[in-house]
Formats: C-alpha cells, structure tokens, sequence
C-alpha cells in the first residue's frame, strides 16, 4: 500500500457524468429492470406475509405481513445496491474496462467509485420506492412517517454499494462474491429481523445483529411504516452513515491500488 | 514555432524489486509524431501512463502540456487522446452514444459534442455505423472508433498505445493512413510500437527502449546510419550455417545466426554475393538496411515474453 492510496477523497463535479452513464444503460432495459426490482420482493412478501402470516396473526402487536413489509423494503434496497455494486460494477471495472477508457479523461477514480457507489443508491431508492408503493395500495400503511423510508432507502444503499464495491476491489473474479453473500448478506438478512424480531435470537446471536447495519436499517423502518417515529434514530443514522463512510474510504483505497500503480 | 507537449526527465518505477522504468527522458515537440519502440515488456506502456497521471512516479519530473503530472493531471488530459492498447469501448452503448457519453466525461455540452460527431464518424470510416452496436464492429472498425472517441475533446497530443496490434493489413493501412492526415493536420502523436514499418512510415522521431531505458533515440534514417551497416545479406537453405563458418566472418563486418538464417550486416555486399555465386543451395536476398536491423541489433534476438 502506498501513501498516495490512503489520502482523504478528491471527487470533482464530473462524477454526474459517470452517473449519467449508468443511467443511460439502466433506461435502455428500465423496464425489465425494474420487473425483476419488484418481483423478488413481492413475491416474499406476499408469499411469506399471507402464508407465515395466517399461522402467526400477529408480531410484536402488528399483522405479520405489515411486519415483514418494514423488512423487505430493507431487504430489497440491500440487495439492489449489492447486485449493482459487486456484479455491474465488477463488469465495468474488469470485464468490459469501462473505468480505465473513464481514466484517460479529466475523471479521476475517486470520480469513478462516487458515481458508482451513489449509482447503486439510485438503484435502491428505485427498489424501495417499489416497494413503499405496494406497501400503501395494499394499505399495509397510510401514515405519512412512510415517507420518511425513502431518504432511508438512500442511505443502505450508500452502505451497501459501498460495501460491495469494497469486495469488488478486491475480486479476481465473479466467483469471489459467493464468499460475500454467504459470509456477510446471507446473515444479514437471517439475523437482522427481517423475517422475525432480533429478540426471537439466543443473547449471542443478538449481539451480532446489534453491529450489523442492515438490523439498524430496520429499526428506524418498521416503526416508521407503523407510523410511530423510532427510538434512537440519530444513533442508527449513524451506525449507518459510519458504514457507508468507512466503506466507501476502504473502497476507494483498494480500487487505487488496483487501478493506479 | 516548436512548444513543448511532453517532457520526463529522469523518470523511475519500481513495483517490489522490478524497475520498470529506470530514468526516462523524453521530450515531444508539437506537429511531431513520435514512436517509442519496444519489445514486450520494455516499459513502453507504463511509460504511457507515467505521462498521463494514471500511476505516480518513483522519482523524475513529468510535464504533460504544461501542467506537472501527476499534479495536475486532470488539467493536462482534457487536452490529450488515449487510443489503448486492448479496445476499451462501451458495449451497452452504440457507436453514436460511444462518442457522445464519452465527450461528457470531458465535461463538453451535449450539443457541442453532437456537433462533432458526424465528422468524426465521416473520419473514422462509420458515418453508416452511428447506430449500430460495438458487437456487431469488425476489428478494424472498433480501432478506428477508438481513435474517434480520443479525438472527440479535439486534443492536440494523442497518446496511442499499439494502434494496429492485431488488425489485418488492410485495417493497418487505413489506420496509417488516418493519423498521417492527423498529423498533416497539426496534431503531435506519441505512438508505442513494435512494428518497425509502423515505426519508419510514420514516425519522425523514435525512441528505443529496453529494460526500462531508453537506448537509442532519433529519426529513423538516423538511426540506421548510426547504429548498423547499411547492407544486409539474409541466407538460408542447407549448407548456410557451413558457409557462414566458411566465409561469413570473413566477409562482413557482423555475421548473426537467427534459427537456420544467417545474417550478414556489411558495408559491401557485392563481396558477399561473389562467394554465394553457383551454390544452388543456398537462397539469399540482399537488401538495404532497415529499423528491423537497428531494433534487433540493440535489443537482442531472445524471445521476449
């Protein structure tokens, strides 16, 4: 590692441009796209909602489906900017060497890794906003806190683009994520309270899911679509803003070293 | 008026213990068109993105159209082209879209950019292409949209790591035959070859390079007159290894044995043919010498990997 890798970001008003061309890309296939955004979720929600649902009437005081609607909308902005940031940001990087022809222009990488990490924000706000608009036509929620979910939704997938592009940095090849969605998204989504309250886990257990951020993501999320405001919420904002800031400084060093020695 | 576009002065780069560039200095005049030759793994590419601000030097200093580098990279590269070596064009996008989100990066407005783009297709032969997809490209094709899209912020220096590696002769005479009517145009070129006719057709000057130095430098003819004999007599068949023993040596100033070829560098090669008179079994040519010569003369016949 070399001192230049670890000096703080220098972004500059060009990183648009490389949004811009991943948005250019998205638009041409919008609407599968945003097919299989909605698809995956609401096929668990709605399978797992009335199913688990009429075995269990209620969680924590609400219907289950209303309960696992808090967690997908987390669930789902997670594995959107986690798909974009290991998978296309991979192609682009090391496939298809989209950075490097960007790295002949005035761009710099820390343009690049911006625009990628706030792309797959992009690409979770569109997620959850699918959604959060389910959640209100089948009346799972009217309250106006709902809307509150969708700067969350920015959030994660700051956290988790940038978390994802950390692995993507380091990956040789597209085998490589396997180890990230078993060792780190998989437990994420078993032991965060998605499915089921933290409080249903061995002590143990629950002191994982208190440092992991998706729990934090959906501790400010489920009282919002119950329509209370949540405990703590300056602290879990910050659990989250650390991890996409760590993650994104972590990133951004990994990729120079790859990209620029 | 001549101005300075790029200099390295005393340039390094190590990565671990391989020094890959061991004090460069180069230095390129606007309106020339420069070739830096060398075998795989002489340091040329790196050389390339020493220049451009892509990798920090080790030590040296490195001026690219007035700004320091790595510095102000940014500055300098709005004003350069970089054709790379492996085609690195935007496969979601078609040949239109390729030029037009490309020229954004370099923070040109849209309709500016447009503006350009149909003579730039009209240049690089694709003015029926705009549409279409980078998949469905010949090789050829790809190459020249790739010299289009460097030339899409209308740079004054454009940077072109290997432009024909790969490309059929055909494809190879049309990329020549472009950046000499770029560089009758006023653009100043620095070109990384292997390709010793790339190299005298095109180049002005050039520079040698080996094991990350620089080991010869001037025009191509200059180089000839100053580093090799100016006859060469090539000689193969069976019995040529014999005559080379017999006679080579005595004969010519160099006698070099490549495989069952036997090459002999002279100022006289009329005294060579005379001894080669009558001995059907050898073939030969006699010729006049070329880049060819110098390059493998300096840098050795072994295979390079």
């Amino acid at each position: 590692m070399r001192a230049q890798h670890l000096t703080p970001p220098r972004v500059s008003k060009r990183f648009v441009q490389v949004w811009k061309r991943n948005f250019l890309v998205w638009r041409k296939l919008a609407i599968t796209s945003m097919l299989g955004n909605l698809a995956d979720p609401m096929l668990y929600m709605l399978g797992l909602g009335f199913g688990l649902g009429s075995l269990l009437p209620e969680v924590n005081g609400i219907p289950y489906i209303t309960f696992l609607a808090a967690g997908t909308v987390c669930y789902s902005t997670m594995n959107s900017a986690t798909f974009e940031a290991l998978y296309s940001a991979f192609s682009r990087l090391h496939v298809q060497k989209t950075w490097d022809a960007i790295l002949n222009t005035p761009m710099s990488l820390d343009d690049i890794v911006l625009a990628e990490a706030l792309w797959a924000a992009s690409k979770s706000l569109l997620s959850g906003l699918a959604i959060l608009v389910i959640i209100w036509v089948l009346g799972l929620s009217h309250s106006p806190f709902t809307l509150w979910i969708i700067p969350l939704t920015v959030l994660i997938g700051l956290t988790f683009g940038s978390l994802g592009l950390v692995m993507t940095a380091l990956a040789p090849s597209y085998d490589f994520f396997l180890y990230y969605f078993t060792l780190v998204i998989t437990p994420m989504v078993l032991l965060c309270g998605v499915f089921f309250p933290v409080a249903q886990l061995p002590p143990l257990l629950q002191n994982v899911s208190a440092v992991l951020p998706l729990t934090h993501a959906i501790d400010l999320a489920r009282p919002l679509v119950t329509g209370r405001a949540p405990h703590w919420a300056w602290l879990h904002v910050l659990v989250l803003a650390s991890y996409a800031a760590g993650g994104f400084y972590v990133a951004l060093v990994l990729t120079r070293r790859r990209l620029l020695t | 008026m001549s101005i300075a576009m790029l200099g390295l002065r005393g340039v390094r780069k190590s990565y671990g213990t391989n020094r890959v560039v061991c004090g460069v200095d180069l230095e390129l005049t606007s309106g020339e068109c420069f070739g830096l030759l060398g075998p795989n793994g002489a340091g040329k590419t790196t050389t390339l993105r020493l220049a451009l601000g892509l990798t920090d030097p080790d030590a040296g200093e490195i001026r690219l159209m007035g700004h320091a580098v790595p510095r102000q990279a940014r500055e300098a590269r709005l004003h350069v082209g970089v054709v790379p070596q492996t085609d690195n064009l935007d496969p979601d996008f078609t040949v239109f879209e390729n030029l037009l989100v490309y020229g954004r990066y370099f923070g040109l407005r849209d309709s500016e950019i447009e503006t350009r783009i149909p003579p730039l297709l009209e240049f690089a032969g694709l003015e029926a292409r705009a549409d279409a997809r980078i998949q469905t490209l010949s090789g050829g094709m790809k190459r020249r949209l790739s010299l289009a899209r460097a030339l899409v912020n209308d740079p004054a220096l454009i940077f072109l790591d290997e432009p024909t590696t790969g490309l059929d002769p055909q494809a190879r005479h049309l990329i020549w035959e472009r950046l000499k009517r770029l560089v009758a145009g006023g653009k100043t070129i620095l070109l990384t070859t292997h390709f010793m006719d790339e190299a005298e057709r095109l180049c002005h000057r050039l520079a040698v390079m080996d094991r990350g130095h620089i080991i010869a430098e001037g025009s191509p003819q200059q180089l000839i007159v100053r580093h090799i004999e100016p006859q060469v007599v090539k000689i193969y068949g069976d019995g040529a290894l014999a005559w080379a023993q017999q006679h080579g040596r005595k004969l010519c100033e160099r006698c070099e044995q490549a495989g069952e070829t036997i090459f002999c560098y002279t100022h006289d090669g009329d005294r060579v043919l005379t001894t080669l008179d009558g001995r059907e079994e050898l073939r030969y040519l006699h010729r006049r010498a070329n880049l060819e010569d110098v390059f493998l003369k300096l840098t050795g016949r072994d295979l390079r990997d």
